[in-house]
């Protein structure tokens, strides 16, 4: 049965122009769509897509933010992901790290589940409890126009930003990256830090 | 509620000079008494970034993220903090991710209130459970010596590991009733 979102826009569109011409951007993707969309745009050892953790994303984004401050990060997860760990809100909200930038894609409903309607498809408003722990950039994306722009504020390290993309709650093909957590963790450390990563 | 070291007890110093000591640059707490030094020592530190979590889960994610970028970070709580830690410890057995924790234990020795012994009588057993290497300290002198092999052992081996600080080293809160 089809679910029906009141937002518009692809998530793959969207994941692929957020990562195009991508250059240092590090992304964690959080766990179901997010995580097969950045690999659809297509893998890469600066991307770290969670099989688990449901509600980490946004805090690994911050973690990894504080410690590379001069590289651009971005966390790409669902809004049933966000809302699990929305205390991450007001913790990136103290930090201010300005190179973070977590982009939740809101279909609202739980897409690997069964569709069941998430809170935001009851009206919560996830922008708005982002501007009100503190996160300086808040944006609401429902337009293919304000997307590029969006790709341009991620690299342009004026945050924390967050953005709340309204998209639709299309079921897409599966596009799997590896799942070995060792690996994804070894590759982005070491494409950050060389092979001296690996002698830490 | 539960106690703050007496001033004259050294070990909140000695596991500052520790974190020091094993370059950690990402200290994540929710704050306890026991640790309330701790945590101030590293506020003061500019080459420490202190960060308060709203729930003890933010800082596995944390120092995960941490780690990705080539920091080290420490996991300040207390052992109810354990409690809402447990799935995202998967986060690091999946990666093979450094995560010390550094735990000041309730409901553990002499408890007063009955809401902290659950918890506190389930902590090293829910730990070890998802896979995290557990030692304690019930004595002064040993927690350091014990949170520093516990750190060792995080970051060279790539696992969750955890010092439990004994109640009986704080002290048990009694609220008045002796």
């Amino acid at each position: 049965m089809a679910m029906k979102s009141s937002g518009t826009l692809r998530r793959r569109e969207v994941v692929g122009t957020l990562l195009s011409d991508r250059g240092e951007l590090l992304v964690i993707a959080g766990l179901g769509a997010p995580a097969w969309d950045i690999t659809a745009a297509g893998d890469h050892p600066r991307n770290l897509p969670l099989w688990g953790g449901m509600g980490s994303a946004a805090t690994i984004g911050l973690g990894l933010a504080l410690a590379q401050p001069h590289l651009p990060v971005l966390v790409i997860t669902g809004d049933g992901e966000m809302l699990m760990g929305l205390g991450a809100l007001a913790t990136i909200g103290v930090q201010k790290p300005a190179n973070l930038s977590v982009v939740v894609l809101d279909n609202e409903h739980y897409g690997e589940t069964g569709m069941q309607r998430t809170h935001t498809g009851h009206g919560v408003d996830l922008a708005g409890m982002a501007e009100a722990a503190g996160i300086p950039r808040v944006l609401r994306v429902r337009a293919e126009a304000e997307v590029a722009p969006l790709r341009a504020a991620i690299h342009e390290k004026s945050g924390p930003l967050f953005a709340q993309v309204k998209i639709d709650a299309e079921a897409l093909p599966l596009v799997l990256p590896p799942r070995e957590g060792a690996l994804l963790q070894a590759r982005m450390r070491e494409s950050i830090l060389g092979p001296q990563a690996h002698l830490a | 509620m539960d106690v703050a070291p007496a001033p004259t007890a050294t070990w909140p110093d000695e596991l500052f000079e520790l974190l020091k000591a094993h370059q950690v640059r990402q200290v994540a707490y929710v704050p306890d008494a026991g640790h309330s030094r701790l945590i101030q020592r590293c506020l003061d530190e500019p080459g420490i970034k202190a960060v308060p979590l709203t729930t003890e889960e933010e800082g596995i994610g944390l120092l995960l993220g941490a780690w990705l970028g080539g920091e080290r970070g420490v996991l300040l709580m207390q052992s109810s903090g354990v409690g809402n830690c447990i799935n995202m410890l998967s986060l690091s057995i999946l990666h093979r991710t450094p995560m010390p924790m550094l735990v000041t234990m309730r409901g553990d020795f002499g408890e007063f209130n009955p809401a902290q012994v659950p918890m506190g009588n389930a902590t090293q057993t829910v730990l070890e459970a998802m896979g995290t290497l557990v030692r304690r300290a019930d004595h002064a002198a040993d927690v350091a010596p014990t949170a520093d092999a516990t750190l060792r052992m995080a970051f060279n081996t790539f696992r969750p590991t955890a010092t439990l600080i004994g109640q009986r080293v704080l002290g048990a809160k009694t609220f008045g009733k002796e």
